[in-house]
């Protein structure tokens, strides 16, 4: 057993929904003489979990509640969760940034967080005046930098342009930059968010590297917050597992990343369910979720088709045809998935509730977000209901079994079959 | 790195006086950098470079030399007029600076302050150091035309009170800090007070003796012009620098009484707010 570096004991936050201010003098006055006389904030529900889909009477809500963990030292936390699960949350309150409602948490050593890698870089200074005063920021010394300054610079490649404002930078060098002075903090605990989702395959590796060896050499602790779950495997010792706002009981990393494989995101966006059906139209979707597999999930994979299935309701007698867009987490519409391609083009609907699944045979995509477009139309006329980026999902590996590695944004959206052969010159393979 | 790291423990709330005072101090490279920062990014991409700096009081002084000088014909006391609305002008500023921008700090670095810890407090006092190498240069303006006015033999005598002069500084970031951090932290939950910052705080200009001397005033208005902490200084300021002006201990007395009242409010309410303004902003 190693010194025990950070210690969380019942750390909860707290968040206040809808209007701040408006309205709310007499009651912030309410707050405050609750405050001052040292009683605790009758605002404040307990046992109220943060669960975006229901409506609460409450006004606030527990982006964490009651979460307890401790890290040795030199060893390497991962904390995983869906978006919304409260990671960030968690990282706000470690790195000091906002305070927990309830709770304390202990530490010892000097602590550095990324929650971002340049923050406080000025575009009309050069490289050298944003090394130092990132490094400021961070908490470096000014002595410090000056000590690691060829260090940084060395590892973000940018000795030529060091003397030029960094707005004329790449985004690469940037980014690479930025990371540099990060990599260097002399802090024995490490705080790093995803940050490392930045940069070129080559400067990435470069940096996972860093990671490690920061933990593995140095004996420092990180605590790494990442969607990633490759990355979470290959740096960290332990995790922990956020779910809506609450920890998962005491797992090992692999059963970690195990049940955050299998949790069903499906109350985030893999589910659905018209918020105003109109009346007046002739067809509209009800709701609509996603199952592969047989299994309702939102967590996709590549080897096996999607299916949607959705819930139509049909008011008059109609030809139909249904189709779908994927789009990739930008909005931009990556697949259209018109039935008619590979099957009878219109479904003749009775008045009624019509149970239906779409089923897609995307190409392999790369590991991320994804959104669905439903739209039900009239056959080669007119779009009668449609439902933009209504369905999300999410491709949480894009492992290519027959390949034997997974492919990732860099290298496009998605992958698609391809042959490549010899040949000589008389026996030209057929083109048509 | 910064040894009070060594041991440190999160917790919701802390007393409203914990302003970690050596924690500020052992940011105080990052204060500098802060400093040295606005400098270079202020004149950075520009052509005239610094002379901006010198450029908008100069302007400013034409300006009240004809309109308050010329048409409304307001006493300048003896002195040149340029001289004397240098003197106003150069002070009011670095008392205003300090306070607008203190004020809306939350807003302007909400982005910072989402993403990295650092004392909060560093930021407010980067505005006041900032705006004194602004205050310095300025002073440069004013020191150069008393030369110019000296040599044509203007009226002007620079007196003993001048040895107040850091007084007066002190005083003026102090004020500027402490009402800044009172109007920022509670901009963060009410907006409003931003804009009766903007407006308000160039108004008030007119209810110092920036314009005109105190003893130019209607006599039933000194008692309104005096209650104005700001008053006493630039009437200190100009005794100092050019001799003439109302001076009196009680007065300025008056103005510390105010400073170290508002500065504490602002440090108490600074300090609470930063706490969680990153949870409202």
């Amino acid at each position: 057993m190693g010194k025990i570096v950070i210690k969380a004991e019942n750390i909860s936050k707290a968040y206040e929904l809808g209007e701040f201010s408006t309205g709310t003098i007499s009651r912030d006055l309410e707050r405050w003489w609750a405050m001052m006389r040292g009683k605790e904030d009758p605002f404040l529900k307990i046992g109220e979990v943060n669960d975006r889909n229901k409506k609460t009477d409450s006004k606030l809500v527990w982006s964490l509640k009651d979460i307890n963990f401790e890290v040795e030292e030199g060893s390497a936390l991962g904390i995983i969760g869906r978006n919304g699960a409260g990671k960030s949350t968690l990282l706000k309150l470690l790195s000091r940034i906002t305070s927990p409602t309830t709770g304390t948490i202990k530490g010892r050593g000097r602590i550095a967080s990324l929650l971002e890698v340049g923050t406080g870089f000025h575009p009309e200074l050069t490289g050298r005046e944003n090394i130092f005063i990132n490094g400021a920021i961070l908490g470096m010394r000014k002595a410090e930098i000056k000590k690691r300054f060829d260090e940084i610079v060395d590892f973000a490649g940018v000795e030529r342009y060091i003397d030029t404002p960094v707005k004329r930078y790449s985004s690469g060098m940037y980014v690479r930059l930025a990371f540099a002075v990060a990599a260097h903090l002399e802090a024995e605990i490490l705080i790093v968010d995803e940050v490392l989702a930045v940069g070129d395959a080559e400067f990435q590796r470069k940096c996972m590297g860093k990671m490690g060896q920061v933990t593995k050499d140095n004996g420092r602790t990180v605590l790494f917050v990442s969607h990633n779950v490759e990355s979470v495997k290959s740096l960290c010792d332990t995790a922990i597992l956020l779910h809506n706002g609450r920890m998962h009981e005491n797992t090992n990393l692999a059963d970690a990343i195990k049940i955050y494989l299998q949790q069903n995101p499906e109350n985030d966006r893999g589910h659905f369910v018209n918020p105003n059906p109109p009346v007046n139209l002739e067809v509209y979707f009800k709701q609509a979720y996603i199952k592969q597999k047989g299994v309702v999930t939102n967590a996709l994979f590549n080897d096996a088709p999607i299916d949607v299935h959705c819930q139509l309701q049909c008011n008059i007698p109609m030809k139909v045809s249904l189709e779908v867009i994927v789009r990739d987490h930008n909005g931009l519409p990556l697949l259209f998935g018109p039935i008619g391609l590979t099957q009878q083009r219109e479904h003749e609907l009775e008045p009624g509730v019509h149970q239906m699944v779409i089923r897609l045979n995307p190409p392999y995509l790369a590991k991320g977000s994804y959104f669905l477009d439903l739209i039900v139309a009239e056959t080669g006329k007119r779009i009668i209901d449609i439902h933009e980026s209504c369905l999300g999902f999410e491709i949480e590996s894009s492992f290519i079994a027959a390949s034997g590695w997974s492919f990732e944004h860099n290298r496009g959206a998605g992958a698609m079959l391809l042959n490549a052969f010899s040949y000589f010159e008389d026996e030209l393979p057929a083109v048509h | 790195m910064h040894e009070s790291d060594k041991y440190w423990e999160i917790k919701p709330n802390t007393s409203l006086l914990d302003i970690k005072l050596k924690e500020n101090y052992e940011y105080r490279d990052l204060l500098w950098l802060l400093v040295k920062r606005d400098f270079i990014s202020f004149y950075k991409q520009t052509i005239l470079g610094p002379i901006w700096f010198f450029i908008q009081p100069i302007f400013t002084v034409l300006i009240f030399s004809l309109i308050f000088g010329n048409v409304a014909g307001i006493s300048t006391d003896g002195l040149p007029k340029p001289l004397f609305y240098l003197a106003g002008v150069v002070t009011w500023n670095y008392f205003s600076d300090c306070f607008i921008k203190t004020s809306s700090v939350f807003r302007d670095n909400a982005y910072i302050f989402g993403k990295v810890y650092f004392p909060r407090l560093i930021m407010p006092l980067s505005v006041v150091f900032s705006n004194l190498v602004k205050f310095g240069v300025q002073l440069l303006l004013l020191f150069a035309m008393m030369l110019f006015y000296g040599l044509k033999g203007g009226h002007f005598q620079i007196t003993w009170y001048v040895l107040l002069f850091p007084v007066l500084v002190l005083l003026m970031a102090c004020l500027g800090l402490g009402l800044g951090m009172v109007v920022s932290a509670m901009t963060t939950k009410y907006r409003d007070l931003a804009f009766l910052v903007t407006f308000g705080v160039p108004l008030l200009m007119y209810a110092t003796t920036v314009v005109f001397p105190l003893s130019a005033a209607p006599e039933r208005f000194h008692n309104l012009i005096k209650f104005n902490p700001m008053t006493p200084i630039i009437e200190t300021f100009r005794m100092g620098f050019l001799g003439t002006g109302t001076f009196s201990w009680s007065m300025l007395g008056y103005t510390t009484f105010i400073t170290v009242v508002i500065l504490f409010l602002g440090v108490v309410t600074f300090n609470k707010v930063q706490k969680s303004f990153v949870d409202t902003v």
